[in-house]
């Protein structure tokens, strides 16, 4: 008996591909590469048990496989939908599935804050690739955004609840990759937030890997908080003897100062493997190990062109010169606004004003509180 | 008098206690079956009755026990699905409330059927004097021998249990309900594999309604041939309907699906006409979910012909002209009633249960109760009707689970039926808060198409 696998024939867009059984279609699109890749908001494949959720990746089935060649009636959720032999999938090709992903982006957008000019995440956010390639100029939602009540998770990560677009990918890191998940999703429906029962900070030697599969700015560094935009800093692949995790990491640099410590990521935005184990970084590599000498440097990290941050030129190692000072004979820049107390949303009617808002409006609420 | 198959014997006195059940011909069928029947034979007559999920999708119940994965040395799992909780839908609690032996009866059977050896009673968590009831049947089945270990002698061993829910409407929707019961958050579970494959702990499970189940009791009492004799077509047995409402006699009623709607609203033995003399303005037939009919097209089909009370029906001419059986919440609304305003309550109610999961429901459901609350209030656009409409196209379909289907349905057929009442509101945005649109043509005779 020959031991040679029988490989199904998926085509996505009238491309062609032999995949494994039990590839799903995301994957199997992925292979193929390019255009024809639906987008992933919530499915994370280091992840089991992820996706499903956002509904981005929709996709028309418009032939069910070579045995039973119905079309599926709905459009499926491509990352968790397997490919059967002979299956035909339409993604960019199909209105249908054109005109459901503008409505999901439009849904996710709808109670997003839509604060990227003050969020960490922006530059390497994919609510933000995903609003610029499948969105709508403009939102027909006239209603205040949803807010939620601060909460405190700890020294290393900050929680933007308002971001958040409940992917639950932060919950299955908790329960895969730490021995005990103290946050999960409480409420339901528009009221459900990421949340740690009665205000517990998430502490655990892996917990960092949230801020890595998050997809948009819910969880950020806080050790990096407002400390540049990701586009200013210089990416540098970098590794160190880790007797907790791989140690293989992405160095952002400016100049010779490491702002911030993040995991490799694929030209998916997941965290790369390594001998078929995705490589995670523990906490200490990611938070404590923020000077160069820490770190055997390796290059500078491939980037994507179409990405924002390969934008970037940086030019040797050296840090920028701080002319601030010398601009201003010495004396310090007047705070203009505190972004730190503006990092909300609805903290001023923007329909009311007359004009633009400026830190002028921002002042008035402050005085008037 | 159409025949009661289910609510015969509900008014006996004392039915709720084992003595009387027994007495009043109770438990012949777990006799029957486990005695002279394979479990083969059982599905095998649950088949031939046609009997259809009573639970609101109407599957045929012996097509999904024939689904059942039977792989060696797993378990398998009845539960039964009593989280009802489809506003204007309260017949499983009646039947629980007052003959709760019929259920177990069916569970016994059912499970010798499926060969599941632990079988559960999801309940509604608000039931919460029920589950007193159900424990203190099944005390009673199992004091005298028809639940525990060797039931009859036949080696068959089986235990129930009652388990509630904690309040929240997705937990009635299949997968949501196993993770709930297996003690997690109510998701909904992405579909595949399905539950006959891999539902609770992972091993095969049936999940089937209340009614289904105890509808299991007369289709072996009796046969399922005896049984598909009744009623219509593929519409077979009787059905529970739960009418409330602007009628004169709200309640729950067996019918035999072969009795049209408007005897079913006007005549005496059922809802007794609309109340307090006013007129039939619209009506769900199947519970919230399901669309919404106006008076013309709720009496008659789009073809002219007399609509009945069964499955084929009340869903004919799609949701075009159309609605759904659905799970029996037969919803009267008279000339006094604000469609806007009724479409906004729904609304709200969907937006406060959808599970926040997946994006186009716990983004969309919100959305559309804003705007049709501010339609109801008089401060609604001619576009916010447009808008309405696209949200909830771009709802339905594209949920994990029917959940954004039943949010959009409701919103997307009273617009279509009720558009004036939804431009009057944004038209005359002072009146709207002072009186109703009223009847207006909605129980005028609609012209029928001639065939092109």
């Amino acid at each position: 008996m020959s031991e040679e696998k029988k490989l199904f024939k998926v085509t996505v867009d009238n491309i062609t591909i032999d995949v494994e059984p039990g590839t799903t279609i995301l994957q199997a699109a992925r292979q193929i590469g390019g255009d024809v890749t639906p987008p992933a908001m919530c499915f994370y494949s280091k992840l089991q048990g992820s996706g499903g959720k956002c509904r981005t990746c929709l996709v028309e089935v418009s032939k069910g496989s070579e045995k039973d060649p119905r079309p599926m009636p709905k459009l499926v959720a491509s990352c968790r939908t397997t490919v059967m032999d002979g299956m035909e999938v339409k993604n960019i090709t199909s209105e249908r599935v054109q005109d459901a992903r503008a409505g999901v982006v439009e849904f996710l957008l709808l109670n997003h804050p839509l604060d990227c000019p003050i969020c960490d995440q922006a530059g390497e956010c994919h609510l933000q690739d995903l609003g610029y390639e499948h969105g709508k100029e403009g939102t027909r939602y006239e209603f205040n955004r949803r807010t939620f009540e601060k909460e405190d998770i700890g020294p290393y990560i900050q929680l933007h609840m308002t971001r958040c677009i409940l992917c639950y990918r932060c919950t299955y890191v908790a329960d895969q990759l730490t021995n005990n998940r103290v946050h999960g999703v409480l409420d339901r429906g528009d009221h459900a937030e990421i949340s740690t029962y009665i205000s517990k900070a998430i502490d655990n030697d892996f917990s960092g890997n949230m801020i890595d599969v998050c997809p948009v700015g819910a969880l950020t560094d806080k050790t990096f908080r407002f400390k540049n935009r990701v586009w200013f800093t210089k990416p540098v692949d970098a590794h160190r003897d880790c007797d907790k995790c791989c140690g293989k990491v992405t160095l952002w640099e400016r100049g010779d100062e490491v702002l911030r410590v993040t995991a490799r990521k694929d030209e998916w935005g997941e965290v790369q493997s390594y001998d078929g184990k995705p490589g995670w970084i523990c906490n200490t590599c990611r938070f404590d190990k923020k000077h160069v000498n820490d770190w055997v440097i390796e290059g500078p990290t491939k980037v994507n062109r179409h990405s924002v941050i390969s934008q970037g030129h940086y030019i040797g190692l050296q840090k920028p010169n701080e002319t601030i000072s010398e601009v201003m004979g010495g004396r310090d820049p007047k705070l203009l606004m505190d972004i730190h107390s503006v990092s909300d949303v609805n903290s001023v009617e923007l329909a009311a004003l007359p004009g633009p808002a400026t830190s002028k409006t921002f002042e008035k609420k402050d005085q008037s509180e | 008098m159409s025949k009661k198959l289910l609510l015969d014997k509900a008014h006996v006195e004392g039915i709720r206690n084992y003595d009387v059940y027994r007495r009043e011909g109770g438990y012949r069928s777990v006799e029957k079956a486990l005695k002279s029947m394979t479990p083969d034979e059982v599905t095998e007559e649950v088949k031939k009755s046609g009997l259809r999920g009573r639970g609101g999708a109407g599957f045929p119940t012996g097509m999904k026990w024939g689904f059942l994965a039977k792989p060696e040395g797993v378990p398998r799992y009845l539960v039964v699905n009593a989280d009802e909780s489809e506003p204007g839908t309260f017949k499983d609690r009646y039947l629980m409330e007052f003959i709760p032996h019929i259920l177990i009866e069916g569970i016994i059977t059912s499970s010798y059927a499926l060969g599941s050896n632990t079988s559960y009673i999801y309940i509604r968590g608000e039931y919460a004097w029920i589950v007193d009831i159900l424990e203190q049947a099944i005390a009673e089945a199992k004091n005298n021998g028809w639940l525990g270990k060797n039931i009859l002698g036949t080696g068959f061993d089986l235990e129930i249990y009652v388990q509630r829910g904690a309040g929240a409407y997705i937990c009635g929707e299949e997968t949501a309900l196993l993770e709930s019961l297996e003690g997690k958050r109510g998701n909904p579970r992405i579909k595949p594999p399905f539950p006959a494959v891999k539902g609770l702990w992972d091993c095969p499970t049936v999940v089937n309604n209340v009614e289904t189940i105890a509808a299991v009791v007369p289709i072996i009492n009796d046969g399922g041939e005896e049984y598909a004799k009744i009623g219509i077509g593929r519409s077979t047995g009787t059905k529970l309907i739960s009418a409330c409402g602007n009628i004169k006699k709200p309640g729950v009623y067996e019918i035999d699906m072969t009795i049209s709607v408007e005897e079913f609203i006007y005549s005496d033995e059922y809802c007794g006409g609309v109340a307090n003399g006013r007129k039939l303005k619209a009506c769900i037939p199947g519970g919230s979910s399901v669309p919404i009919l106006p008076a013309n097209l709720l009496l008659k089909t789009a073809k002219g012909e007399t609509r009945l009370m069964n499955y084929e029906s009340l869903s004919d001419g799609g949701f075009a002209t159309g609605s759904m059986m659905g799970s029996g919440g037969f919803i009267v609304l008279d000339d006094n009633q604000c469609v806007v305003k009724h479409t906004y309550t729904l609304a709200r109610f969907y937006r406060h249960e959808s599970c926040g999961q997946c994006s186009p429901c716990r983004e969309g459901t919100g959305w559309m109760e804003k705007i049709l609350l501010n339609i109801e209030n008089g401060k609604g656009r001619k576009s916010d009707i447009d808008l309405l409409w696209d949200i909830q196209r771009k709802i339905e379909g594209n949920t994990i689970c029917p959940l954004g289907d039943a949010a959009a349905w409701p919103v997307a057929a009273a617009i279509r039926h009720f558009r004036d009442e939804f431009e009057w509101h944004v038209e005359n945005p002072d009146d709207c808060l002072r009186r109703n649109y009223g009847l207006a043509n909605y129980a005028d005779p609609l012209p029928i198409a001639t065939p092109a």
